[in-house]
């Protein structure tokens, strides 16, 4: 194959490329068949019999082909704390993960809280087979008081809210936010976590805080949060959406207000349900981020939660730091971990075999993120514009973070030994094809 | 190069009983030399120590310093005021300096958790850990069991009870996790707020009530009561406090038995502790300090004496 589908940094036009006996599933419409796809200009064609004229063919056979990837809370670091990680470094870091949209928050510096600021995002990404939503500060410079120009920001094209990296401390802000961006069709995203209760710590209250001497943060410090959003978009009639859900209490109250037609949704990031919080005992700050690794009871409600659909959609608050900002004593380091090339491996080895099947895996990494940010969804089918991820699922590796794209390589799982690896990226009428 | 199997002393949480065995048998060795007309060995000629004391202490830094210039080893004293962590360096900078020093051994203070552990990945030195947060602090629980060892000759059975803030002190932490392994049983005592989340995980028993401790335990060591925790919400007042968990005279006379009084210093006379207990016949706190001494010269020579000169 010609090499020119290589490239992170100048992707390479998709003009004319014969994608061939990949299987291809995409089951919100009901496709699942091994297929050979055309495309042309970022368009898919209609399956040729032959190969078309001058298409540069691509064998794929064993491969799986779906609807690019979505991961719904990301952290790029730029404008403000560039040496952790850029828009393009990002952008290249969900390519390598084979991921074509992702959600980045506002907590930049200065904060994305005005149009101006999310057009220029979104510029800054457009060489880039990846489609980079803002999703805005919900107060003006985060600060928690003035609403920010919801209605104009919503003309930029945003649909979500959030002043993550922290709560919305006031519920009257929370509650007129939610009201606001109600009327606009746009959602709040929650970093849930009382302040109070969680002052000062740096991981999960528990036996282990206790054993290593680590100051905790307690589960019900999110879920007393959480509480809070589900009485708010009850009584305001709003959306909110419950961001990296940790803890068994938070799922409890999803799920019961899911049951009451509340209208709350929730993630859930691969860390919350692979790792607990015992994993904190070598005082590895690639262990620490916020809300924290917590217990075996949690992590089990959590996939509970992840399985029946309760949290329905898979992200990974990729979380950029640099080596000198992590290399630091276990309570001064800054909470968060990368993620954005390991979460795609990570559910082909773990989740898959424990019983997540192929469809509910889209569902909560393709289709329900979009959903909840008002996109359209992605089909592989003739006529439409290709927004492809293409993955080597038997492919075995070992998580090296030198490889990562990302500029920084904050991940708990360095040495992992991994099945299956996104092979490559199509949308935007550019093509990323890795070659092994 | 050590003469234990392990390298540093990051916590009592790593060392085996046997280990903990040989430290206290050598401590009794090195009490003799103090014992004697001149008070110095060669031992650790030509070992160099740094005692880098990121948080403030007075009586845990001179009792290693004088630990180690009873071996004859060269000191160095280095704490955070004035240094360049002052002026915004890492901590991990400023230890990779001082090793370039050419330092064998880094007895470290510092009040992040696991801060000698970060330095142990990072460092050729031997770590030795004086106190790291709310952690351990490994010396402090090694001279607590020599000073009870002195009393009552082995700790397996001894009931200690431990009163205070739990949750705060690295001294309760060291004390539960040696005297466990050792075979002593261990009370905690304190205020809920001040008994830390899954303590009883740890195979202790937990109360609230300070009589019940006194009257259950052979021994107590009574943790030392700060302010800032009044201020933080953890409880009322130091006056209920005291009323309620301070150790006077008249709630010790309810014992069947007297009881050994310990305390890790620097005591709050009147506060968790009044001064006709701190100065009975019952209290060892002065010859805690003596063995924090002796325990401290074990330490160092255990990990640090193969590095000596071979001919000393």
């Amino acid at each position: 194959m010609t090499s020119k589908y290589t490239r992170f940094d100048k992707p390479a036009r998709a003009e004319n490329l014969l994608l061939q006996g990949a299987r291809v599933i995409d089951p919100l419409h009901g496709t699942d068949q091994v297929m050979n796809l055309h495309i042309r200009d970022g368009v898919l064609q209609p399956t040729p019999t032959d190969v078309p004229a001058g298409a540069d063919v691509v064998d794929l056979r064993g491969h799986w082909i779906t609807p690019g990837w979505f991961d719904l809370h990301v952290h790029l670091r730029e404008p403000g704390k560039e040496v952790a990680e850029t828009i393009a470094t990002g952008c290249m870091a969900a390519m390598n993960g084979g991921i074509t949209g992702i959600a980045c928050m506002p907590n930049t510096n200065p904060p994305l809280d005005d149009a101006a600021s999310v057009n220029w995002v979104r510029d800054q990404a457009r060489s880039f087979p990846v489609d980079v939503h803002v999703v805005a500060a919900v107060t003006r410079g985060r600060a928690g008081k003035e609403l920010v120009d919801m209605s104009e920001i919503v003309e930029a094209g945003v649909r979500a809210f959030s002043d993550d990296g922290g709560p919305v401390k006031s519920s009257a802000v929370l509650s007129n936010a939610v009201q606001y961006a109600n009327m606009l069709g746009a959602r709040i995203f929650e970093h849930a976590e009382d302040i109070y209760l969680a002052e000062g710590g740096s991981m999960n209250e528990s036996e282990w805080s206790t054993r290593l001497g680590i100051s905790g943060m307690p589960t019900i410090a999110e879920a007393i949060d959480v509480a809070r959003c589900v009485l708010i978009s009850e009584y305001t009639g709003g959306a909110i959406h419950i961001c990296h859900v940790s803890a068994r209490e938070t799922v409890e109250l999803i799920r019961n207000a899911k049951r009451k037609g509340i209208k709350i949704t929730g993630e859930v990031c691969p860390h919350h349900l692979l790792l607990t919080d015992e994993a904190c005992q070598t005082f590895d700050t690639n262990f620490k981020m916020n809300p924290p690794l917590r217990g075996e009871a949690d992590r089990q409600a959590c996939w509970d939660a992840f399985l029946d659909g309760t949290l329905e959609v898979y992200c990974t608050d990729h979380a950029p730091h640099s080596w000198e900002d992590k290399t630091q004593e276990f309570d001064v380091a800054p909470f968060g971990i990368v993620g954005l090339e390991t979460s795609l491996s990570l559910a082909l080895t773990h989740f898959m075999p424990k019983g997540l099947s192929l469809e509910q895996l889209l569902d909560r990494a393709v289709y329900a993120p979009r959903r909840i940010l008002s996109q359209p969804i992605p089909r592989i089918a003739a006529g439409e514009q290709a927004n492809l991820t293409i993955i080597d699922a038997t492919h075995k590796w070992k998580v090296n973070p030198d490889d990562f794209k990302s500029l920084s390589r904050n991940t708990p799982y360095g040495g992992w030994e991994l099945t299956g690896k996104a092979r490559g990226v199509i949308h935007r009428g550019m093509a990323l094809i890795q070659t092994f | 190069m050590s003469l234990l199997s392990q390298k540093h002393m990051l916590g009592l949480a790593d060392y085996s009983a046997a280990e903990i065995q040989t430290i206290l048998d050598t401590s009794l060795q090195m009490r003799d030399i103090l014992n004697r007309p001149v008070k110095k060995v060669p031992t650790l000629r030509g070992v160099t120590v740094v005692n880098l004391f990121l948080e403030n202490s007075t009586r845990t830094r001179t009792s290693f310093e004088l630990a180690e210039k009873r071996l004859s080893a060269d000191t160095l004293n280095f704490s955070a005021s004035g240094s360049a962590l002052a002026k915004g360096e890492t901590m991990l900078d400023t230890a990779l300096n001082i090793e370039a020093m050419k330092v064998d051994v880094v007895v470290m203070r510092h009040k992040s958790p696991g801060s000698p552990h970060f330095l142990a990945r990072h460092l050729e030195s031997i770590i030795i850990n004086a106190g790291d947060g709310r952690h351990e602090h490994p010396t402090q629980g090694l001279l607590d069991m020599m000073t009870l060892r002195d009393k009552y000759g082995s700790l397996k059975g001894l009931r200690v009870a431990l009163v205070g803030d739990i949750l705060h002190s690295r001294v309760a932490m060291s004390n539960i996790i040696g005297l466990k392994k050792m075979g002593a049983e261990v009370i905690v005592c304190g205020p809920s707020t001040l008994l830390p989340r899954g303590i009883e995980r740890m195979g202790v028993e937990i109360t609230n009530s300070l009589d019940e401790a006194i009257r259950r335990a052979d021994a107590l060591n009574i943790l030392r009561i700060q302010l800032e925790r009044q201020t933080a919400g953890l409880f009322p007042s130091l006056r209920e406090y005291h009323k309620y968990f301070g150790v006077t005279r008249a709630r010790l006379e309810q014992a069947s038995a007297p009881l050994t009084i310990l305390h890790p210093g620097p005591m709050n006379r009147g506060v968790e502790i009044t001064s006709d207990v701190a100065d009975s016949e019952h209290s060892v706190i002065l010859q805690q300090v003596t063995n924090g001494v002796a325990v401290r010269m074990a330490v160092l020579y255990l990990l640090a004496g193969g590095r000596a000169e071979p001919s000393a």
